[in-house]
C-alpha cells in the first residue's frame, strides 16, 4: 500500500473516530441535546430539514461566491499594484494593516445602514474579510522576485507588463493559492457573521433564530453545513493548484538555488 | 606606462560596443560610491572580449550598462549604433546563475526571448508551434540537450541548466552576447566542457560577445582579446589581444605561450588588488 494511500485512510478514519467518539461521549456522559447533540441527531435534523435549508444553503454560497469573487479581484489588484511598486508598497502598507486590524463585526452594522439588511452586507463583510490575505500573498509573491529573473527579460527589452506576465505573476501562483485557500474559509464566516446580525435568509441567519428557539440540534446541523462547503471549496482550489502550480511542489535539490 | 586606449584601437568600421568615458556611481552625497571610472571601450563586430579582474572591480557593472540594466552616471553607450538609454536593443545575456523559469519547461524556457523580442513577438502566437519551435530545437540539439525539450529546469544538472541558458540568450540570433561568469559555478570537467560548447556556438552565429569571468584559463580559451580591469572603482588597466588558432582546445590551454599569457595576466591582476589594499591601509 503507498503512502498517499495510507495516508487518506488515515484521514479518513480520524474524521470517523471524531465523530464516534463525540457519539459515544455524549451517550456515556449522558449530555442533554440542548447542550451538545449527538452527530447522529444532527444528521437526523440536517435530513429532515434539508428541504428547509436549502434555499439557506443557496443563499449563504452565492453571496459567498460573489463576495470572494470580488475580495480576489480587489486583492489582486492592489496586491499587484503594491507588489511591484516599492513606493506603493511603503505608502499603503499601514492603511491596508489599520483597515485589517479591524474586527470584521464592527463593520456589519455600518454596512447595514448603508445597504439595508439582506444580502449586500454579507457580501461586503466576505468581500472585506478575504482580500487582505490575496493582498499580502500576491504583494510578497512579486515583491520577492529574483532580480536576475527579470534582468534576463528586461535585457530583451521586457516592459513592465511583460514582466509582470511572464516572470511576476506566474511565480506568484503558489502564493496566490495559498491565499485563495484562506480567503475561501474567511469569506464564509464574513457571510455567516453578517447574516446572524443582519439578513432574513442563509445558513447565519438559520442558526441565529434556531438558537433562540433552542432548537440546538438545527445549530449544529448549520455548523456541519458551513464545515462541509468550507471543505468543498477548499478541496476545488487544491485541485486547480495542483493543475496549475504543480511545478512549484516538484521542485527538487537538483534545481540550482 | 598605459597607453591611451582609444589610440590602440584606431578608427575601424561599425563598433559593436562603444563606451565613450562611461561611469557609474551609486549612492548619494557622503555616501557615493564609485563603482567604475570612467571608461573608454571599444568593441568591433564579431568580437569576443573577456573581462577579467579582482571581485567587485565593476566587470558586471560594464555588462549591466551594455546590456541597459544599470544607467551610466557619466558618459555615453553605443550599442549597435544607438545609444543605450533608448532600448529596444536584441541583447542577450547569461548569469552565472542559469535562472531559468520554474515553471516553464525548456523548450518553453528557450522561447521565451522570441516571445519578448521584437520583430519575433508579432508572430509568437502564430509560429511557436511550429518556426520557433523547430528553431528551439536545432539550437537545443547543437549542445546536446534535444532529449530534454520537455523537461523542467528542477529535472537537469547544472550543466544542462546552463547550456539551456545559453541557447535562451541565443534563441533570437543577438548581435550581443553579455555572459556574465556563465560558467562560474560548475564544475572543472563541465566547465571545459561547455568552453568548447560555447567556442562552437561562437564559430557557427559570430556574435560579439563580452565574457566576464575570473577564470583567466577560461578567458584565454575564448576570448579574442582580454581586457584586465584594476580594484574598485574600476578602470580598464590592461587590453590585448588572443591570437591562438581556433577551434581551441583544453590541450592548447597547457602550452608555453597559453601559460606566458596567463601567467601576465595573473601578475597585472595581482598588481591592481595590491594597488587597492595598500589604497585600504593608507
Amino acid at each position: 500500500m503507498n503512502y498517499a494511500i495510507r495516508r487518506r485512510m488515515w484521514s479518513a478514519a480520524l474524521i470517523v473516530a471524531f465523530f464516534l467518539g463525540w457519539e459515544v461521549l455524549c451517550l456515556a456522559l449522558n449530555v442533554s441535546d440542548l447542550v451538545v447533540p449527538r452527530p447522529s441527531q444532527v444528521m437526523a435534523t440536517l435530513v429532515a430539514r434539508f428541504p428547509v435549508l436549502w434555499p439557506h444553503i443557496i443563499q449563504t454560497l452565492w453571496t459567498t461566491m460573489i463576495g470572494f469573487g470580488l475580495g480576489v479581484a480587489v486583492g489582486v489588484v492592489i496586491g499587484a499594484l503594491i507588489g511591484t511598486s516599492r513606493v506603493a508598497y511603503d505608502t499603503a502598507y499601514p492603511l491596508l494593516i489599520g483597515f485589517s486590524s479591524i474586527p470584521k463585526v464592527a463593520v456589519v452594522p455600518i454596512f447595514v445602514l448603508w445597504f439595508g439588511a439582506g444580502p449586500v452586507p454579507a457580501v461586503l463583510t466576505a468581500l472585506a474579510m478575504c482580500f487582505f490575505p490575496i493582498v499580502v500573498n500576491i504583494a510578497t509573491g512579486l515583491a520577492t522576485t529574483e532580480p536576475e529573473m527579470e534582468d534576463v527579460l528586461k535585457s530583451l527589452g521586457a516592459g513592465k507588463m511583460d514582466l509582470l506576465l511572464n516572470v511576476g505573476l506566474p511565480r506568484t501562483m503558489p502564493f496566490f493559492f495559498a491565499s485563495l485557500k484562506i480567503a475561501a474559509t474567511y469569506a464564509f464566516v464574513g457571510t455567516v457573521l453578517a447574516e446572524t446580525v443582519a439578513s432574513n435568509k442563509g445558513i447565519g441567519n438559520v442558526m441565529m433564530s434556531a438558537s433562540s428557539n433552542f432548537d440546538v440540534p438545527l445549530v449544529f446541523a448549520g455548523l456541519f453545513i458551513l464545515a462541509f462547503l468550507g471543505v468543498a471549496l477548499y478541496v476545488l482550489f487544491s485541485v486547480i493548484e495542483g493543475r496549475v502550480v504543480g511545478w512549484a511542489n516538484r521542485r527538487t535539490d537538483l534545481s540550482p538555488s | 606606462m598605459n597607453p591611451d586606449l582609444a589610440q590602440i584601437a584606431p578608427e575601424r568600421k561599425r563598433p559593436a560596443v562603444q563606451l565613450s568615458r562611461a561611469s557609474v556611481a551609486f549612492g548619494q552625497g557622503a555616501e557615493r560610491v564609485q563603482a567604475l571610472q570612467p571608461t573608454d571601450l571599444h568593441l568591433d563586430e564579431g568580437e569576443f572580449l573577456a573581462l577579467v579582474g579582482p571581485s567587485g572591480c565593476g566587470k558586471s557593472t560594464i555588462l549591466k550598462l551594455v546590456g541597459g540594466l544599470t544607467r551610466p552616471s557619466g558618459g555615453e553607450i553605443i550599442v549597435g549604433g544607438r545609444e543605450v538609454a533608448a532600448r529596444a536593443l536584441r541583447v542577450g545575456m547569461a548569469f552565472q546563475n542559469p535562472t531559468l523559469l520554474p515553471w516553464l519547461t525548456i523548450e518553453q524556457n528557450v522561447m521565451l526571448p522570441l516571445k519578448i523580442v521584437r520583430p519575433f513577438r508579432q508572430d509568437y502566437a502564430r509560429k511557436k508551434r511550429g518556426e520557433y519551435r523547430d528553431r528551439v530545437h536545432a539550437l537545443l540539439a547543437d549542445v546536446g540537450l534535444e532529449k530534454f525539450a520537455g523537461h523542467y529546469p528542477w529535472q537537469l544538472s547544472g550543466g544542462m541548466l546552463q547550456r539551456a541558458n545559453l541557447c535562451r540568450a541565443l534563441i533570437h540570433e543577438p548581435s550581443l552576447l553579455l555572459l556574465d561568469e556563465p560558467f562560474g559555478a560548475l564544475d572543472q570537467f563541465t566547465r571545459e566542457e561547455l568552453w568548447g560548447t560555447m567556442q562552437d556556438l561562437w564559430i557557427k552565429r559570430r556574435p560579439t560577445v563580452i565574457l566576464v569571468t575570473h577564470d583567466l584559463k577560461e578567458a584565454g580559451f575564448l576570448g579574442t582579446r582580454i581586457c584586465v580591469m584594476s580594484a574598485r572603482p574600476g578602470r580598464i588597466i590592461d587590453d590585448s589581444p588572443v591570437t591562438f588558432p581556433r577551434p581551441r582546445t583544453v590541450e592548447m590551454t597547457f602550452q608555453p605561450d597559453f601559460v606566458a599569457l596567463n601567467q601576465r595576466l595573473r601578475e597585472r591582476i595581482i598588481d591592481a588588488r595590491g594597488e587597492s589594499a595598500r589604497k585600504v591601509a593608507s
